[in-house]
């Protein structure tokens, strides 16, 4: 399995919960491969329940939001469910402006969301 | 209009390259922290600034580094106003479809422009749209800041 350089990946039952190294997800490269971490996840995992725990981020952009939304698809294309949680407000605001927080499944903490699957 | 008491203007050309903008952002929120700005204010700013870099070093300039991005900020005590231009063909802000729509809503791009209008008080383009003005109001701490509960 590659090394995750932007992820922290761990498993709860059969569920897989991803934490995020960075605390800023702003910068270019950052998203690219925190992207490519997030899609090998599912389609060469094959992982079908996912929780992102967004608990040690800050700061994200609309590129980031971009790759969640590319998850989300192929997490759905393949029958599975993706849920976020642990939120920040900053950043649940920018959920909320955009209106993702209708398209994504959003928790308040990680026991919420793996009580929800 | 009045020109505002500017206390810290600084202006900067940088490279058409990804992350370029990096030391701007820097300086930027490093001024409005010293100067004590809240912290909600500094997330709208630092969003809005990343979006403009990254829209005209990636859309505008198209990642060419012959190009450059000209960024100009100023602050005053209870304003910001930040500029970038680019030197690409510009575009028509108005024709970028609303991200909010049913129809948009899963579309991964498209955002930037709304969140840099929604955290600001307010952005302009140049006729062409190969330059922003972004000016942001300094909030006064909040009733719930101020009893520590934010």
């Amino acid at each position: 399995m590659p090394r995750q350089q932007r992820l922290d990946v761990s498993e709860v039952g059969d569920v897989t919960v991803v934490h995020f190294r960075d605390q800023r997800i702003i910068e270019d490269l950052g998203i690219q491969e925190m992207g490519q971490e997030l899609f090998r996840l599912v389609e060469e995992e094959g992982r079908k329940k996912l929780i992102l725990n967004f608990s040690s981020v800050g700061f994200l952009s609309s590129a980031a939001l971009g790759k969640l939304i590319t998850l989300d698809k192929k997490v759905k294309a393949k029958g599975g469910v993706l849920k976020l949680c642990s939120i920040k407000p900053e950043i649940y605001e920018v959920f909320a402006i955009t209106r993702l927080d209708r398209l994504f499944s959003i928790k308040k903490d990680e026991s919420e969301a793996l009580a929800d699957f | 209009m009045c020109e505002e008491p500017w206390v810290w203007q600084r202006e900067w050309v940088v490279p058409s390259r990804s992350g370029a903008g990096s030391p701007v952002l820097e300086e930027l929120l490093a001024q409005l922290e010293q100067k004590n700005w809240g912290q909600h204010d500094l997330f709208g700013i630092h969003l809005a600034t990343e979006e403009a870099l990254v829209n005209a070093i990636r859309h505008g300039n198209g990642l060419d580094e012959q190009k450059h991005v000209r960024v100009a900020c100023s602050l005053a005590p209870d304003l910001v106003r930040i500029e970038v231009a680019d030197e690409g063909q510009g575009f028509d802000p108005g024709a970028i479809p609303d991200p909010t729509d049913p129809e948009n809503l899963d579309a991964p791009t498209g955002r930037g422009i709304m969140l840099m209008r929604s955290f600001m008080t307010r952005v302009d383009y140049n006729a062409t749209g190969n330059r922003v003005v972004m000016e942001k109001q300094r909030h006064s701490p909040s009733s719930v800041e101020q009893a520590g509960l934010s």
